[in-house]
């Protein structure tokens, strides 16, 4: 017996595009060759950490939405909660120590996501809240990024990885401060850390960048995720995932700053291009400001949100205490989204001319 | 005890600019509000039904004012409370159920045959919604009445029913939707 | 702002303006657009709505049992926005029921079945052939009596429309046909090219247009060439092609984009010099002026995957969709679902007995698996892909938020009322939240706190006013009181002087009399003075003697009479009504030894003040108390006997009455001894009375004291129950 739907259903009766699930694992894909190009130049400890983040990012989820007698299963399914393990994961050091990873990301989760409601009504993007949560409770441990693994004394496997996150030395006994001894024995951070370091010594970016830890246009190895995260976001914006909005007025915004300042000052400042491909810009620019959740959603206030995270990033580099400012300028943006979307408020169809 | 006497003078110095100040912005900007009374009444369904225990929406409105419970009118419901809260400041709480439960809205209805024109009812409503003279069949205008209930009981014949008025909005909902066989 | 002669010139240029948003839904038309528009065959039913347009509906002018031809009007459109409704065959009127209605609630409506008589024979047509020299009034008239009303989907009055108050630039003729599927449009044009012209040019006439512009979407090739093949040798007539997306069909929008106007807010287009008309619309003008045939019938489509023939067919109103999915042969799948309208704005069929009516374009059954239905929703991230695709740049995130919420000052604040309920942002939603939803709950919830709103405001004023007037008789009552008091005070001290004279005359006169008396009892008989008084106090002693004795055997002899007339059935206490008796006839004896001139008034009294006695008596033994003055009061008012008289009395025989019948209601359930022993109670005092008495204002004097007595009892033994 056929018969007819029970169910009463307002108009429209159909539907097209992408659902919730295929919009967070369609992000998580283009991550990719981003992650890639991080495991190519930063080895397995990215796996690791992608591994253990996302596998802490469910079980808090999970934890969370039990207490709040929420459904579990469905919820998890639509892969929020990964995809924030994942941005977490490829933002912290790959050897960092695995409870680096446990409480950024349960942070992360429980309190910047699920204590303010849940998927969509956090007000902060919960990646970059926990990120700066570590960066802030462990500079150091956060600090520790590796050199570049083709600029490495040690050659670092899998199984190496596994144990430097996990007990802090490799199967060899090195600790990941000795990994990161170059072949000099000096140790090496991160270009855009050694920027800064090397501004404050009073040597000019010429100077510094000779070092073999800068390439072609940012810092060696850190160009390629760039690229990377590039190639993943412009993929996103061909399925509609994110609009273009966003990651142009971060880029557009960073690049115009940076190519002021250095033609003022072109001994203290990277390179606009350097600037765009070296830390994590095109990583926020396409995956991180670009959270619909906690950034602004009308047209207009999306070039806003994008502009302030391009020139908060400019800012805090050039002139702030960390040497990259993404999870800063992101957050503070944030910040600042009722006030940008209240305000940028499109003109309804017959309201023009009319406050 | 010199720098004791500079702290003392330099607060003292404070307290009076803020003060002055304060003084001063309160006589200057002050907002030219409805008194409270007003405002709590224009949130009060106006049934005049008395469950709250007074005599009326005003008299509870003012009630309210002197820091009476804000869950006594069962006619404006859970959606009054949440106004009233928010008016007052404080944290909206379930109705209080000694004053009744809140209910469909209802208009009250004369069985014209069995009225005996007592005029009771007429004396009874609050908003005058009932029309009649005395021996002379009394009616109610539905469009007036406020569904207080207050004309029921002074009937001498029990003639009054409460009838739920019938809504003509329909809320889109999707309730009770058979379901139909094709072939 | 743009002048006159610009709007035209603009429209001359063919220049085209965009809409913000849009979707690009899958259209689907060829599956219905094929074939030439095929003629539904006869139902045997056909329900007719008499309201199938906005509107009031108009009175009924047929009645069951009434034959009825084709297109012989059903209704008499009332004043103001109405319309007639038609028959669409000819046939018997089997009934006017309610039945389900063609509204998304389904709500049943007044509706009347029609049995087709198989013959589908007409009525004489009404043209007007000299239609451009007749006024305007005219044409009005006759397109109100034809039913034409807008064959769009809204279903708005054309009379109206092709009224305008205003002077009109541009009349656009809406052939856009956004929604997917619905083909209805685009085959009358292929096929009905010239009676379209023909309808224009009606309108023209009516409406007065500097140009008319002809918007058809450029998805429909055909019926673009056919209308411009026709439209040569009109000069004021264009055809402008739009780009083919949803939802341009909307008036508001069509207007945005062919003349890059917006009609402001709370306006009409009228405001901006703009008359829009369905294209469909124009085809039933045409029919009703040139040919004289009233709107009975229209194009449908009838499409959809599970649809094993698809096709457009004329329709007659009012036949139920059921047979129509039975001509063009649905194969439901598992949970079909049935849609009057288009996927993106038409509503679920939940009764296939729905009936087509004026606005019914497209009858959809789609398959689950090209349609997709909504999933379950989930929680709203705001993706804003709802805001970029809405066609009159609301943020539906926002208003879901306040939906939620039902804050309705920020609903109103970010314009809900905008909202065309096109459906795009509850289809492009990756949440799969059901938007539109939610804004119509909030729409009519908001209607209804407006409504409320304005109702308890009225309380209110009606409230105070009558609080103000009380106070007001209040003061009056009071005033009149004082005045009233000293009137008296100054008639009193005007009385005093008076009275002093009088009792100063009086005196006098007694002192006189005195004397006389003196000097003759001394001189005549002395001995008799004590005497005398006493035998006139033993007269009148015996005179009341007798009235008592009278009274006494009256009343038993009623009492026995009763008993023996009137052997109640109820009755199972024989000894209560004896006790009340001998209480009654007491409380006599007690007021004749009082009352000393026994007249024939007094003896009424007496009855009545028994009849409140026996009442007393019944309630004292009920445990009644406290009702006891109010008889004796009301009674006591009741005195005078005149017409008033009567009508208290048949008051009071109603309250009895209601009481009893209440108190039946409710005591079903009660032990029987306690209805049965107050029912027994009363019949015996009442007739007693009549019996008793012989003048008739008695007898309705003793039946009110009866019947209140009896309401009281009831009353309190209803309250004791509910104790």
């Amino acid at each position: 017996m056929k018969r007819l739907t029970n169910l009463f259903v307002s108009s429209p009766h159909s539907r097209a595009g992408l659902t919730t699930n295929q919009v967070m694992r369609a992000v998580c894909y283009a991550c990719l060759p981003g992650v890639a190009a991080q495991v190519y130049f930063f080895g397995w400890g990215v796996m690791v950490q992608i591994f253990l983040c996302i596998l802490v990012a469910l079980i808090s989820e999970a934890i969370i939405l039990t207490l709040r007698e929420k459904p579990v299963r469905a919820t998890l399914a639509d892969g929020s909660a990964m995809l924030t393990g994942l941005l977490i994961a490829v933002s912290i050091p790959p050897l960092a120590p695995w409870w680096i990873s446990v409480i950024g990301v349960s942070f992360a989760i429980i309190i910047v996501k699920q204590l303010y409601g849940g998927l969509g009504f956090n007000l902060f993007n919960p990646a970059m809240a926990g990120y700066v949560v570590l960066l802030i409770s462990f500079p150091v441990a956060m600090t520790n990024w590796m050199p570049v693994q083709q600029l490495m004394t040690y050659d670092i496997s899998l199984l190496d990885s596994i144990a430097a996150v996990f007990t802090d030395f490799t199967q060899d006994g090195y600790s990941v401060t000795q990994l990161r001894m170059a072949v000099d024995g000096i140790t090496m951070a991160t270009p855009l850390d050694n920027f800064k370091t090397q501004i404050d010594l009073g040597l000019t970016a010429s100077e510094i960048t000779n070092s073999p830890i800068y390439g072609q246009y940012g810092g060696t190895g850190w160009e390629w995720v760039n690229l990377g995260y590039l190639v993943g976001g412009l993929l996103l914006l061909k399925q509609g995932v994110i609009r273009w909005h966003i990651p142009l007025a971060v880029i557009a915004s960073l690049f115009t700053l940076t190519l002021i300042s250095y033609s003022i000052t072109p001994d203290l400042t990277l390179t606009p291009m350097a600037t765009l491909f070296s830390g994590a810009t095109m990583f926020a620019a396409f995956f991180i400001a670009t959270d619909p959740i906690s950034s602004s959603t009308t047209i207009k206030g999306r070039l806003i949100f994008g502009a302030i995270v391009g020139a908060l990033i400019f800012m805090i580099r050039e002139w702030g205490g960390y040497p990259d400012g993404v999870a800063f300028a992101v957050l503070l943006a944030n910040l600042g989204v009722p006030l940008i979307d209240y305000y940028t408020k499109p003109t309804v169809y017959g309201h023009k001319g009319k406050a | 005890m010199y720098t004791l006497l500079i702290a003392l003078g330099a607060l003292v110095a404070l307290t009076i600019i803020f003060g002055a100040v304060l003084g001063f912005a309160s006589v200057k900007f002050k907002v030219e509000a409805d008194p409270l009374v007003e405002q709590i009444d224009n949130l009060l369904p106006q049934t005049q039904c008395g469950q709250c225990g007074y005599p009326g929406c005003k008299p509870y409105a003012e009630a309210i004012a002197n820091g009476d419970d804000i869950n006594k009118c069962p006619p404006g419901g859970e959606a009054t409370i949440k106004q009233l809260a928010d008016l007052m400041g404080v944290d909206a709480k379930p109705l209080d159920s000694a004053h009744g439960e809140e209910d469909v809205k209802k208009v009250a209805f004369i069985r014209e045959d069995e009225c005996i024109g007592c005029t009771k009812c007429i004396q009874a409503c609050p908003v005058d919604a009932i029309m009649g003279a005395s021996k002379v069949m009394h009616t109610v205008i539905i469009d007036e009445c406020t569904g207080c209930d207050l004309c029921v009981e002074p009937c001498p014949v029990d003639c009054i029913d409460m009838v739920p008025l019938n809504d003509t909005n329909w809320k889109w909902d999707t309730l009770a939707i058979p379901v139909k066989n094709v072939n | 702002m743009h002048s006159e002669l610009s709007l035209i010139e603009q429209m001359r240029s063919g220049k085209l303006w965009d809409i913000p948003g849009g979707i690009h839904p899958p259209e689907r038309k060829s599956l219905s657009n094929t074939s030439p528009i095929d003629i539904a065959p006869l139902s045997p039913i056909y329900y007719v709505p008499i309201k199938q347009h906005i509107g009031n509906e108009g009175d009924l002018i047929v009645s069951v049992g009434d034959r009825v031809l084709a297109g012989q009007p059903l209704t008499n459109p009332k004043e103001g926005l109405s319309l007639p409704v038609h028959a669409p065959t000819s046939g018997l009127i089997k009934d006017i029921i309610l039945h389900v209605s063609a509204h998304p609630s389904g709500k049943p409506e007044t509706t009347v079945v029609l049995e087709s008589d198989g013959e589908n024979i007409a009525i004489a047509n009404q043209p007007i052939p000299d239609w451009q020299n007749k006024p305007n009034s005219e044409l009005i008239a006759h397109l109100k009596s034809m039913g034409i009303a807008g064959l769009g989907g809204a279903g708005f009055p054309t009379y109206i429309k092709a009224n305008p108050t205003k002077n009109v630039e541009l009349l656009i003729i809406n052939a856009v046909e956004c929604e997917p599927y619905i083909t209805a449009d685009d085959v009358l044009m292929r096929h009905y090219a010239q009676e379209i012209i023909q309808g224009i040019e009606v309108l023209q006439h009516m409406v007065k247009p500097e140009l008319v512009v002809i918007a058809i979407e450029d998805n429909k090739p055909e019926a673009i060439s056919a209308i411009e093949k026709v439209i040569v040798d009109h000069k004021h007539i264009e055809v402008r092609v739009v780009p083919t997306k949803y939802p341009s069909g909307g008036e508001k929008q069509l207007i945005q984009i062919l003349t890059g106007l917006e009609v402001p807010n709370q306006s009409i287009p009228a405001d901006i010099g703009i008359v829009m008309q369905n294209i469909g619309t124009c085809f039933a003008i045409k029919k009703a002026v040139i040919d004289g045939e009233a709107l009975i019938e229209r194009v449908v489509t009838i499409t959809g995957e599970s649809i094993s023939r698809p096709q457009n067919l004329w329709v007659k109103l009012g036949a139920p969709i059921s047979d129509l999915l039975t001509h063009c042969g649905l194969v439901p799948e598992q949970d079909q679902r049935l849609i009057m309208g288009g996927p993106m704005m038409g509503f679920n069929i939940m009764d296939i007995m729905m009936p087509v009516v004026k606005s019914t374009n497209c009858i959809l059954a789609p398959s689950e698996y090209l349609l997709p239905s909504r999933g379950v929703e989930q929680a709203c991230i705001r993706c804003s892909l709802c805001a970029d695709a809405c066609p009159v740049n609301l943020l539906p995130q926002q208003l879901l938020w306040f939906s939620k919420a039902k804050d309705h000052d920020k609903l109103e604040e970010y314009n809900l009322a905008d909202c065309i309920e096109c459906g795009v942002c509850s289809y492009v939603c990756p949440s799969q939240i059901p938007l539109v939803q939610y804004y119509r709950t909030s729409k009519v919830e908001i209607k209804q706190a407006k409504e409320d709103k304005i109702k308890s405001d009225k309380a209110k004023e009606r409230f105070e006013a009558r609080q103000e007037r009380l106070e007001r008789d209040k003061q009056a009552r009071l005033q009149r009181h004082k005045e009233s008091a000293e009137k008296r005070k100054k008639a009193l001290e005007k009385d005093n002087s008076a009275k002093d004279k009088i009792a100063a005359a009086l005196a006098r006169a007694k002192a006189k009399k005195n004397e006389l008396a003196g000097t003759t009892a001394e001189v005549e008989n002395k001995t008799s003075e004590a005497n005398i008084p006493e035998v006139k106090t033993t007269d009148t002693q015996d005179r009341v003697a007798a009235a008592i004795a009278r009274a006494k055997a009256k009343k038993q002899q009623a009492a026995l009479n009763s008993d023996e007339t009137k052997p109640d059935k109820t009755r199972t206490d024989d000894t209560k009504p004896k006790d009340i008796k001998a209480k009654g006839t007491e409380v006599v004896e007690e007021k004749v030894q009082t009352t000393e001139p026994v007249s024939a008034e007094q003896a009424k009294k007496d009855k009545v003040a028994a009849a409140i006695a026996r009442a007393k008596a019944k309630k004292l033994k009920e445990a009644v108390e406290p009702a006891v003055s109010n008889v004796e009061e009301k009674e006591q008012t009741s005195d005078p006997v005149s017409a008033e008289q009567v009508k208290k009395d048949k008051v009071a025989a109603a309250i009895a009455r209601a009481k009893a019948k209440k108190l039946k209601e409710t005591n079903e359930t009660e032990p029987k001894t306690d209805n049965t022993s107050s029912e027994s109670i009363v019949p015996p005092v009442s007739e007693q009375m009549s019996t008793d008495s012989k003048t008739p204002e008695q007898i309705k004097k003793d039946k009110v004291a009866a019947a209140i007595a009896r309401a009281k009892a009831k009353k309190q033994k209803d309250q004791g129950e509910q104790k």
